[in-house]
């Protein structure tokens, strides 16, 4: 469709930036993507931005980690520090280690960007996760967006495996540990388990191969990989556009915020200069990953408070809270003759399996009890759906339980409690933790729509105290502005959908599994408020008021005429 | 549960009332009228916004000096001090904080308050358009036709073969990663060489270690004499082989059958590789005599040879026997009798082919 | 009195005479030396001082230990302990106990320097055991990468790499050791204060004893070159910092971001 604009010898851009886009244009052809672009329109919410931090993030960790290639050696050889960090001087390690350690401290810069590249991993994965759960909280993984989800979850495993392997590349002593823990998981798994182990390391741990094949995974293959996934999550991104919170105006048909030229555009770029900064304030004050105080990698020593970063930590408390011999009996069994190791199969691969099935999966799930396979643009607010906010509050706590647990040992010291206890009381927790979550979610949610439908009804408290003149003190309300009121009451509020026999009419089991789930979901509702609810309320409201003021006329009628409808 | 609508008592039973989807709702009042920033009606605060915009991509240009002067004027060399490298990260942060916070609170707040801000609103079309659909599965249809490959099985299924098999070649070439397993992980340095039994020797140094040098109540890290003089696979070995040396009162150990000569006079000497994932089991606790694993807390009674009394490991610690030479050094009279570190599918049949 | 006028002019008056004479130069001269030499052996300690620390333990620490020190059900023997472990545990106000506890405690120092000193003759005399060090053994000087290298085969796995502390069984830990004092990190490795292991000088030499002492004393003194540390404490303060404090910067950011000006 641009062809037809070039063919145009007419026209002349009125200003220099319009002739070079048109110099531009007329040879590649950019006239189509700038005419649907240029003005597209994007809802503006604090909580839609956390897709844009973990970008930025991604973006600033191509650039600090460009720098820190070209300076980083991943090889495993032996050799003697003679740098520029004196307790170290002399001592044996790996090239690896060594030049982690030049970057740190022989070349100016290298350990501002060591810190930047290093936090602004920690900060990329918690936003993955953080724009994630704002995803799942607001239903926003619903019908059109399923794929996109998947895309999202996958990205999050990548972000993952793009931390776990550039957080064992110096070869110090904690990321060593942290390796060796990896290779002790991997021996567990049956059949292939030493297999694959002496297939990762070049033979026995630790090897010299290691180092240098994470390395290429870590700046080539997962990047790649990272890369190719945003740009199909931002292509979905473009083809769904945005969803948006409800509030007057905005419906599944259409989407209103601001368009991306100027305001949006704007606000979006100067924000990547923002996550910059704070990175970089990070990187200047706090050190992250004191490798010169780890030392090289040695299998004999072992710092106390060994941990992974904060992402891998949930495997790794997970494989703290499970007990290896319950009550006397062992739970690495041999069978035919073979190991297996369930005291570190199950915890390594049963949390993370169900979390992340159940994440991949879960717009299906949903979709299937609900039976809604409409088109949704429209935002849940999370209080609208009281159990998928439960689920998900329950998931959390489950996740933030092993997360815990990964830190047991500093818990214990830093509350002056024993390790031990601390260990009893997150099993326990790992349990009943996610229940007492999705129930209290549940309780909250619901009573926040009520509050929700109390201020929609009656308004909001003024705090202004009125006595009446037979002595009762009331507090004024103030009724709500239409548009402040839609916001509250314009909400879909489904109900529980009963089995439905098939086209043999007959209700087929799984089918009643499915109501039985619907009942589940949607059998505590708080139902939005009605017109005629509204208008029976405002009465009452006035009836107080009014009287108050000594000249109640309609309204009192209203009041009279609805008190049925209302308390 | 009952019922959530409002709360009065009049209505009973799930909120799910005959035609609750009819019942009438809010209209939708639209968007919200447009209201007027400061800067859109007032000329002065448009001004000053303006003012302010300029000033913050200046802050910008004082943190890129600041970025810049700190990177020449702080040269580091092999003398410079932990306090100069501190204060140059600080500084370079500072001015890369200041270059990019500038810019970017610069252009947001030129966004908010000086560029137009109504809100507009845009039609969502339809993801896909039935004619389009029906078009491209004319399309489709026709290029499998073309192909003919519904008419001619033998093609299909032949191709489909081929294809499933042509990965392998990509799998298989990643033989050559690493070494078969083999028995590598059943055996270390301790087993005696040429009929001389290994000494304990300490880490790092590699000196040997007297039996009287061990009095009650220390811990010796050890590794096997010669670690130190390998020319390759030197931190291979030393994963498996490194050992804890401890002594306490010989009344308080407590050797079941067969091991009663492992220990010298209250001198045990077990694996520290943790049995759960391989974490160095090196916290010893004299008192209590407990080992403790950092990594995830696995806690061994060494009065119990070593039985796993907490966390998530699953068996004893290994034992290496030990006794004294001719000249007082604790020496190694054999390898460990079983493999060494974390569980694996072949280590039961290893422990057994090493005990025969 | 009127006998040892007389015996004044025994001819062996003389010759005690002059031996008491030597024996006073000569333990003045001990005494002045172990000042230059620090309390480096028991037999410095005079007998007054071991007298006078046999008041104060029986005073105060005689509950739990035993009269003499022999031990009781509350408190084990100090026979042989030696007197780097009493300086160690008064010196560092870790006794006399407060209370029973998974272990005792670091608190305000309840004796002054001399009856720490009164108190350590006193044990020292007992029995044989290991002495206060000597100054030049605890002041650093040595060769701070050799001691890193010692520090972590022997104590970073309870104490952590950078000495920040680290959890053990039941409630107990190894404490942090910025702030301790060489003396005190000496004598704890020589004595295995509690469940700490002994570093006996066959295991570790007093020199690599020093080693260490110059190592953490560098690392203390030098701080981190990345700025805040955040306590040493590896991975999980950081991923705390990062949730709480860098995406609670940004969500403010993004707040301030998408709100309408006035």
């Amino acid at each position: 469709m641009s062809a037809a604009s070039t063919a145009e010898p007419a026209f002349v851009a009125k200003t220099k930036t319009g002739r070079i886009t048109d110099f531009v244009d007329s040879r590649v052809g950019g006239s189509g993507i700038l005419r649907e672009f240029g003005r597209k329109v994007f809802p503006d919410h604090w909580s839609f931005m956390f897709g844009e931090v973990a970008l930025y993030s991604f973006v600033i960790l191509l650039l600090s980690g460009t720098f820190l290639t070209f300076f980083f050696d991943p090889s495993m050889a032996e050799t003697h520090y003679d740098g520029g960090y004196v307790p170290l001087k002399g001592v044996e390690m790996s090239v690896a280690y060594s030049s982690s350690l030049n970057i740190s401290f022989d070349i100016r810069g290298g350990l501002f960007m060591r810190q930047v590249h290093h936090w602004a991993a920690l900060l990329f994965v918690a936003s993955v996760a953080v724009h994630m759960l704002r995803v799942f909280f607001t239903g926003a993984f619903r019908r059109p967006r399923e794929m996109n989800w998947v895309v999202g979850c996958v990205l999050l495993i990548l972000a993952m495996a793009a931390g776990f392997t550039g957080y064992s590349l110096p070869d110090d002593l904690l990321s060593g540990n942290g390796l060796r823990i990896i290779d002790g998981v991997i021996k567990s798994i049956p059949v292939i388990g030493t297999y694959i182990s002496f297939f990762l390391f070049g033979g026995e741990f630790p090897g010299t191969a290691i180092i240098s094949r994470l390395y290429m995974l870590h700046i080539l293959l997962v990047p790649a990989l990272i890369l190719l996934m945003i740009v199909m999550h931002l292509f979905m991104v473009v083809v769904h556009k945005h969803t948006q919170y409800p509030g007057p105006g905005r419906n599944d048909n259409n989407v209103v915020g601001y368009p991306l030229g100027p305001v949006y555009a704007a606000k979006a770029g100067g924000f990547f200069f923002i996550v910059f900064g704070v990175i970089a304030l990070m990187a200047a004050f706090f050190t992250i990953n004191p490798i010169w105080n780890y030392g090289p990698y040695d299998p004999s020593p072992v710092s106390a408070g060994t941990q992974p970063d904060w992402y891998i930590g949930f495997v790794d408390g997970a494989l703290r809270l499970m007990p290896g011999n319950p009550y006397g009996w062992h739970v690495e069994q041999v069978w035919f003759g073979h190991v297996f190791t369930f005291n570190v199969l199950l915890p390594a691969l049963v949390p993370a399996g169900i979390l992340f099935t159940v994440m991949f999966t879960y717009p299906w799930i949903e979709r299937w009890i609900t039976k809604d396979d409409r088109e949704h643009h429209v935002l849940d607010r999370p209080r609208n759906a009281p159990t998928r906010t439960a689920i998900g509050v329950a998931g959390f706590v489950w996740y933030s339980v092993m997360w815990a647990a990964a830190g047991s040992d500093l818990i214990a010291t830093h509350f002056h409690v024993s390790l031990n206890d601390v260990t009893y009381w997150l099993r326990a927790l790992f349990f009943i933790g996610p229940v007492i979550g999705f129930i209290v979610a549940k309780r909250v949610a619901l009573a926040l729509q009520r509050k929700d439908r109390e201020i929609a009804l009656h308004g909001r408290e003024t705090g202004r105290i009125v006595r009446l003149p037979h002595g009762e003190f009331i507090e004024v309300h103030a009724p709500l502005d239409e548009y402040k009121r839609y916001k509250l009451v314009g909400f879909e509020s489904p109900q529980v959908l009963p089995a439905v026999p098939n086209e043999h009419g007959v209700v087929t089991r799984k089918e009643k599994r499915r109501a039985f789930l619907s009942r589940w979901f949607f059998e505590d509702r708080v139902a939005p408020a009605t017109p005629a609810e509204l208008e029976a309320a405002h009465g009452h409201g006035h009836e107080a008021v009014e009287a108050a003021h000594g000249h109640g006329h309609e309204a009192v009628e209203a009041a009279e005429g609805s008190k049925s409808l209302t308390h | 549960m009952g019922n959530h609508s409002d709360g009065s008592p009049n209505h009973s039973g799930t909120v799910a009332t005959a035609g609750q989807n009819e019942v009438e709702r809010f209209q939708d009042p639209g968007i919200p009228p447009h209201r007027l920033r400061l800067a859109d009606t007032d000329p002065k605060a448009a001004k000053r916004a303006e003012r302010q915009v300029a000033l913050l991509f200046g802050i910008s240009v004082v943190g890129t000096l600041i970025f810049l002067v700190t990177y020449f004027a702080i040269d580091l060399g092999d003398d410079s001090s932990i306090a100069t490298i501190r204060l140059q990260n600080a500084l370079l942060g500072i001015g890369t904080a200041f270059a990019m916070l500038g810019i970017g609170t610069g252009i947001v707040h030129w966004a908010k308050a000086l560029m137009p801000d109504h809100e507009v609103s845009e039609e969502r079309h339809a993801i896909r358009y039935e004619e389009d659909r029906q078009a491209a599965v004319r399309i489709v249809d026709d290029i499998v036709e073309e192909t003919g490959i519904k008419r001619r099985p033998l093609i299909r299924n032949t191709l489909l073969g081929a294809v499933a098999l042509a990965p392998l070649p990509a799998i298989a070439i990643f033989g050559d990663l690493g070494p078969r397993p083999d028995d590598k992980l059943a055996h270390t340095m301790w087993a005696p060489q040429d009929g001389k039994r290994k000494r304990l020797t300490r880490d790092p140094d590699g000196t040997p270690i007297k039996a009287s040098d061990v009095t009650i109540g220390s811990a010796f890290h050890v590794i096997p004499e010669g670690l130190n003089e390998l020319q390759e696979g030197k931190l291979n070995e030393k994963a498996k082989a490194v050992v804890l040396l401890m002594r306490l009162d010989p009344a308080s150990l407590n050797p079941s059958k067969g091991r009663e000569e492992w220990g010298y006079n209250g001198i045990v000497a077990y694996s520290k590789i943790c049995t759960h994932v391989g974490c160095p089991v090196a916290l010893y606790e004299q008192q209590t005599h407990h080992l403790l694993c950092p990594c995830h807390q696995s806690t061994f009674d060494l009065t119990q040879e070593c039985k796993v009394i907490f966390g998530p490991a699953s068996r004893p610690l290994p034992q290496l026997p030990i006794a004294v030479d001719d000249e007082g050094y604790l020496v190694a009279t054999s390898d460990f009798h079983e493999p060494v570190g974390p569980s694996y599918w072949e280590r039961d049949s290893h422990e057994r082919s090493v005990n025969s | 009195m009127k006998a040892l006028s007389q015996k004044r002019r025994h001819p062996l008056a003389a010759i005690a005479l002059l031996l008491m004479g030597l024996l006073i130069t000569g333990g003045l001269y001990a005494v002045a030396t172990s000042m230059n030499e620090a309390k480096a052996s028991t037999t410095t300690a005079s007998a007054s001082d071991a007298e006078e620390g046999g008041k104060l333990f029986a005073a105060n620490c005689a509950t739990c230990h035993g009269m003499g020190a022999s031990g009781s059900k509350d408190g084990p023997s100090l026979v042989g302990v030696g007197a780097a472990a009493v300086d160690f545990q008064v010196g560092t106000g870790r006794m006399p106990m407060q209370m029973n506890g998974p272990q005792a405690m670091k608190k305000p120092v309840q004796f002054n320097d001399e009856q720490t000193h009164q108190l350590a003759a006193y044990v020292a005399s007992l029995g044989a055991g290991p002495a206060i060090p000597a100054e030049d053994l605890t002041n650093g000087g040595g060769d701070a990468a050799a001691g890193g290298e010692l520090f972590r085969t022997n104590c970073a796995m309870c104490h952590n790499a950078a000495a920040a502390g680290g959890a053990l069984t039941q409630g107990k830990f190894a404490p942090a050791l910025a702030d301790v004092s060489g003396k005190h990190i000496y004598e704890a490795m020589v004595t295995g204060p509690q469940n700490m292991p002994v570093f006996n000088d066959a295991n570790i030499t007093p020199e690599g004893k020093k080693d260490v002492i110059t190592f953490l004393k560098q690392i203390e003194t030098s701080g981190s070159p990345g700025g805040a540390d955040l306590g040493s404490l590896g991975p999980v303060a950081e991923g705390l910092f990062v949730w709480v404090a860098g995406l609670g910067v940004i969500i403010a950011f993004t707040i301030w971001l998408t709100s309408r000006t006035s």
